[in-house]
């Protein structure tokens, strides 16, 4: 699956898509595959505050729960709610009808911190490489 | 994205099949010091590979299993002697070709391991054992049989374990060996040409609670290569798709089997874990026997239970059973969701007061309390199949 051009990503494997002071916020195809079959999804509620590298939400598979960190500072504007009832979208289209979030950025600064997508690609492909070592 | 449960890396055990997981593209883990697969992305992953089990066939690579062989050494009743003194189960009534489920128990009652005992011959016995208490059950095991006349062997390298799995692994399996597997019954095993390996233990035994069949091969790779080929190339007429540890645990939860660590461990006894049905005091003693006794006439502290999700939540291994109050009173040994009937399931010690059917219990999920009720066990039991298949009656 290709990684969208105009996003942007965190190690975390957390994406952006920024239009304006809103960003749209999901997780990237590598952590899709990391975590298997999606069942469960939380997160929070419109008007919640997140700050960037602190969890804001959970997504579970079978196997395993993994904590989602927000790329980014602000307040919540939108939440995904279908995901309640189709968490296993999260394993189809993660980069675009699964977004979890969208967030009014109170620090538009911290854009600057996130990897491009060329950036992005090419750590993934080194954390492929240490996971087969 | 962070996994909440990850394993730290160290130098891994693996198996002989353990490049055939790698091609196939396995998610690999650490499993009890193994590097095993824990689902196969590419043939559907986990999910598919739980309904495979359940609806048709899969193959799983249970190598990391240990074996330990005590045989007769001079005069025969030394091995039943020494297997009667260290497990829980009654092995004095097992046939030759027959297996059934025990355990060996510390002094305290508490499990050391539990294992399947395979009666091999006159005074021949198998024990096969969990992968991450091997040695700690080998040492177990040689210390506490040096005073009978036996002979313990450890074979856990000498083989590789197949599981092959499900309602048609019979039709894979008999394919592959001369063998008659329809007339072995569940729990029992037999020795034949697998593959083209001969005198090859062929058991119908299983952690999936369905149907199906563990085969023992030799453990250099080009022999247990060519098996998992051969059971592949058999089962392709069925769908068989290869499964991990990840569908193994959901299957064996299903069926209320117990895992060690969770359901069973050094500080759990046999009347906690509620499976007093496998423990024989007729028999005589053995270790643990003692203090059995007393926990059956002073009763137990806490229990095994069944929990299903009432609210939205996934109740996980070690989360905390609470009262309405918000009062500790338990803990979650093994918790998933359950593909077979798509709902959150959970098998957690609770004291006995609130083992009742019906009785709601909350788990706390990440500090907030979620609704739960006990619910019978096994979450899923498979249909018993008609002694004659429906067609032959009617014609």
């Amino acid at each position: 699956m290709a990684y969208p051009a105009q996003y942007r990503y965190t190690k975390q494997h957390e994406w952006i898509d920024l239009k304006g002071d809103v960003a749209t916020v999901g997780i990237t195809d590598y952590a899709q595959h990391e975590l298997g079959d999606v069942v469960f999804v939380e997160l929070p509620k419109s008007g919640a505050k997140v700050s960037a590298g602190k969890s804001f939400g959970t997504v579970e598979s079978v196997k395993a729960v993994s904590e989602i960190f927000a790329p980014i500072s602000g307040e919540v504007v939108e939440t995904n709610g279908d995901l309640e009832k189709t968490p296993e979208k999260i394993n189809t289209d993660p980069h675009g009808a699964a977004w979890l979030i969208k967030v009014k950025l109170s620090d538009p600064k911290e854009v600057s911190a996130l990897m491009d997508t060329a950036a992005y690609e090419a750590f993934i492909a080194s954390a492929g490489k240490d996971a087969h070592a | 994205m962070e996994s909440l449960t990850s394993a730290p890396t160290i130098a891994l055990r693996k198996t002989a099949l353990n490049a055939v997981h790698r091609h196939l593209g396995a998610k690999m883990v650490n499993f009890g010091g193994w590097d095993m697969p824990v689902e196969y992305p590419s043939t559907g992953g986990l999910v598919a590979e739980h309904k495979a089990v359940r609806g048709s066939v899969g193959v799983f690579d249970v190598s990391h299993m240990g074996d330990i062989r005590i045989h007769t050494n001079r005069a025969p009743g030394g091995a039943l002697a020494a297997v009667q003194h260290i497990s829980m189960n009654d092995a004095s009534k097992l046939a030759i070709g027959q297996a059934h489920y025990s355990a060996l128990l510390y002094q305290q009652g508490t499990f050391v391991d539990d294992v399947i005992v395979h009666r091999l011959g006159e005074d021949d016995y198998l024990l096969v054992i969990n992968a991450g208490t091997r040695e700690k059950d080998i040492d177990w095991v040689r210390s506490n049989t040096k005073n009978f006349d036996c002979v313990v062997e450890e074979l856990s390298d000498a083989y590789t374990q197949l599981a092959i799995q499900g309602p048609r692994a019979i039709d894979v399996v008999q394919k592959l060996t001369d063998a008659n597997l329809s007339g072995l019954k569940n729990y029992w095993f037999t020795h034949g040409t697998v593959c083209g390996l001969k005198n090859t233990l062929i058991a119908r035994t299983g952690y999936t609670g369905e149907d199906g069949f563990e085969i023992y091969v030799p453990s250099d790779q080009a022999t247990s290569e060519a098996a998992w080929n051969k059971v592949m190339e058999a089962g392709k007429e069925f769908g068989i798709i290869p499964c991990g540890l990840g569908a193994r645990n959901t299957l064996r939860l299903e069926s209320k089997m117990a895992l060690y660590g969770h359901e069973i461990s050094d500080t759990i006894n046999v009347f906690e874990a509620s499976l007093d049905r496998y423990c024989k005091f007729d028999k005589g003693d053995f270790i643990g026997r003692a203090a059995l006794e007393q926990t059956k006439a002073k009763g137990i502290r806490r229990t095994l239970v069944g929990l299903e999700m009432v609210d939205r939540g996934i109740a996980r291994d070690e989360y905390r059973c609470l009262s309405e109050a918000g009062e500790p009173i338990g803990v979650v040994t093994s918790g998933s969701p359950s593909p077979t009937l798509c709902k959150n399931i959970a098998l957690a010690y609770v004291p006995p007061a609130m083992a009742e059917l019906g009785t709601i219990i909350y788990v706390e999920i990440r500090s907030q309390k979620v609704k739960a009720q006990v619910v019978p066990t096994p979450f899923y039991k498979r249909a018993k199949k008609a002694a004659v298949p429906q067609s032959a009656k009617i014609s």
